[in-house]
């Protein structure tokens, strides 16, 4: 055998082999790597758990709230009295709402409405402040009752970084908070039971 | 050293000799020794701000050896970990000390780490030729930052829970894909045992292993060029022609390594002061509200990250939102960090060392150390702090005093950085010595 000589070595065929040797390698560990993140996503049981929940309603009183968990998150069964209900029309044209129309919202399209409900007083909505997903806390209490202030509406008031809703879960100017609360999917069985993670269309 | 050069034996007044040339004729374990610590000399100069690297190093020795005996009784499920944390804490024998020495580890570290990056930025350590060191050493501080995160979710309290989904949520701001890539790091609608399962995962193998490794490159970078010194000279500059050495060097063994066992004496006194006396720190170490098992139905009243966070999370909580997005605010926090990257390079002094920079240098250095630490504390607090401006004071984007403030001193903060190639390269300078002072 005699010694490879330098002026022998095609060069350009080198660069070739090694610039398709490295790129089928790199498809290969690429293909690799696919499994690995996808394994990261929510598993099967996950998933499933992600499942729509039932809840019974009528045992809730007018200005009482109750939470379910649905995906993990709070979910808010808030039964609004007719006040409430009276003062979230003029909230949307007072100013100071965000969002009032809730166009840059999440909602279902059934619920993009004034009160952001299917029914006026049954107020369903996802518990998790926009901003960074603290739970907010319920000041129901209209006006100088609450501890809001005199010109408070009654809503929500998110213990994190101060965002402000009203009763039907929009955002308030000047809260870190930039769009209103999620409204979850839900539909009605009669009366009494509410359906959360399903929408209305589905046997409703 | 090749290995075609003949080998020396080992020689010394210890009775391993003939072990160690064995060894040596194996594995060039002689030529590391001299390389990284014999015959690796160090600038003369050396000061208090020099003990924080090998500091730095000692705590990722404790958090790991700490680390791996936790692991031992930790459950990484989202119905044990609270559970097996107290476990730890009250049944294990010496579980407590275990856990205080990792929870203290862990702030500080974040302590000796920020000084150390304080020295790199006084005196100019991150100067050519010591980029690629200084590159390492954020790669380090952002492996570290994921490390700690990663970390404070396992003992599942409602401050893990809380803190994690904040966090998570930041990722969930980001445009078009932010919803999808929030769901694929929790593997969960929501913070969840996936998400607990996969952070110790990352916690205690994957990101130890690539710290371990950056940490190696870190240092062999160091030693490929050298140390620099308060002076900001390179000693390398004047080499004594008879020994090869530079004139201002000593080696780092024995001069340095007996230096640095006085900052380990002192520096594990502080420690176990705090591991004995405050493990809490008054909550800035261990926060109150990690104390209650994770609920998700529940948030804290306040929500606050351990201290070495807070100056970020002040930023982020300053910005408004912008066209219905919480991004920018997380924008601006992602750039607070990433911005360290480029200070080799907006740099433009002709010195090095804040000892013979000019008035203007001072000036924004030290608006950008006030407004760190500033933030800081405000990032521990509730927006509101400081109070509202009085009724009638007209100010646009909200009255709240304590963010009128993180946002100045955000302002100053990049100022530092952004400004640096103007007030760096038009500074009045004091002339650089020959050689180190001391």
């Amino acid at each position: 055998m005699t010694a490879i000589v330098q002026d022998q070595v095609d060069e350009k065929r080198r660069r070739v082999l090694l610039i398709a040797t490295s790129a089928a390698g790199g498809v290969l560990a690429a293909g690799a790597v696919a499994p690995l993140v996808a394994s990261w996503f929510p598993s099967a049981r996950a998933l499933a758990a992600g499942a729509p929940v039932q809840a019974d309603i009528s045992k809730i009183e007018a200005g009482q709230q109750i939470t379910i968990e649905w995906r993990g998150k709070p979910v808010w069964l808030l039964r609004r009295t007719p006040e409430m209900v009276q003062v979230l029309e003029k909230n949307a044209n007072a100013g100071f709402l965000t969002d009032p129309q809730s166009k840059d919202s999440k909602q279902p399209e059934y619920c993009k409405n004034t009160e952001r409900s299917i029914k006026k007083d049954m107020f369903v909505c996802v518990g998790v402040c926009t901003h960074l997903g603290c739970t907010p806390n319920l000041k129901k209490e209209i006006g100088a009752a609450s501890d809001m202030g005199a010109d408070w509406p009654g809503g929500y008031l998110c213990p994190c970084h101060g965002s402000r809703f009203d009763l039907a879960g929009r955002v308030m100017n000047g809260s870190p908070a930039p769009i209103n609360l999620e409204i979850p999917p839900n539909r009605y069985e009669g009366d009494a039971i509410v359906v959360v993670g399903e929408d209305q269309s589905k046997g409703g | 050293m090749a290995a075609t050069q003949k080998k020396i034996p080992v020689t010394g007044a210890g009775p391993f000799n003939g072990v160690l040339t064995w060894v040596d004729q194996r594995f060039p374990l002689m030529a590391l020794w001299r390389e990284h610590a014999a015959e690796y000399y160090a600038p003369k100069n050396f000061n208090f701000w020099y003990y924080f690297g090998s500091l730095a190093a000692l705590c990722l020795v404790i958090q790991i050896v700490s680390g791996i005996f936790l692991t031992m009784n930790y459950k990484p499920d989202a119905h044990e970990a609270f559970a097996s944390v107290e476990y730890i804490m009250r049944d294990v024998p010496g579980g407590w000390f275990i856990r205080y020495v990792h929870s203290t580890g862990a702030s500080m570290f974040f302590i000796t780490v920020y000084l150390h990056m304080v020295r790199g930025l006084m005196y100019g350590s991150y100067r050519k030729p010591r980029e690629l060191i200084w590159i390492f050493g954020v790669v380090i501080y952002l492996a570290l930052m994921g490390e700690a995160f990663f970390g404070y979710l396992l003992p599942w309290g409602q401050m893990s829970y809380w803190g994690a989904q904040v966090i998570i949520n930041l990722f969930g701001t980001i445009p078009f894909i932010g919803e999808a890539l929030a769901v694929w790091i929790r593997g969960d609608y929501n913070v969840s045992d996936a998400t607990l399962n996969r952070f110790f995962a990352l916690h205690v193998i994957a990101l130890p292993l690539v710290l371990v490794g950056l940490v190696g490159a870190h240092l062999m970078a160091l030693h490929e060029v050298g140390s620099n010194n308060p002076d900001g000279v390179e000693i390398k500059k004047d080499i004594d022609p008879v020994s090869g050495h530079p004139r201002d060097g000593i080696p780092f063994h024995p001069y340095y390594t007996v230096k640095d066992m006085m900052g380990v004496a002192v520096f594990l006194i502080v420690f176990c002061a705090i591991i004995f006396f405050a493990p809490e720190m008054g909550g800035y170490f261990l926060e109150a509200n990690n104390f209650i098992p994770a609920d998700s139905l529940k948030t804290p009243l306040h929500i606050a990250p351990v201290w070495y966070f807070t100056p970020y999370y002040a930023m982020l909580r300053a910005i408004p939102p912008m066209f219905n997005s919480q991004f920018p605010g997380v924008a601006v926090m992602g750039a607070a960090v990433l911005i360290f990257f480029f200070v080799p390079w907006l740099d433009r002094g002709r010195v090095k060392s804040i000892r013979y920079r000019g008035p203007r240098y001072k000036v924004f250095f030290t608006l950008f150390i006030i407004s760190f630490l500033i933030l800081a504390y405000l990032g521990t607090q509730p927006p509101d702090v400081w109070g509202s401006f009085p009724e009638g004071v007209p100010v646009v984007g909200g009255g709240v005093v304590g963010a009128w403030v993180a946002r100045l001193l955000t302002l100053f903060y990049f100022a530092f950085f952004l400004l640096m190639p103007w007030y760096s390269a038009n500074d009045q300078e004091k002339p650089e010595p020959l050689r180190v002072t001391y």
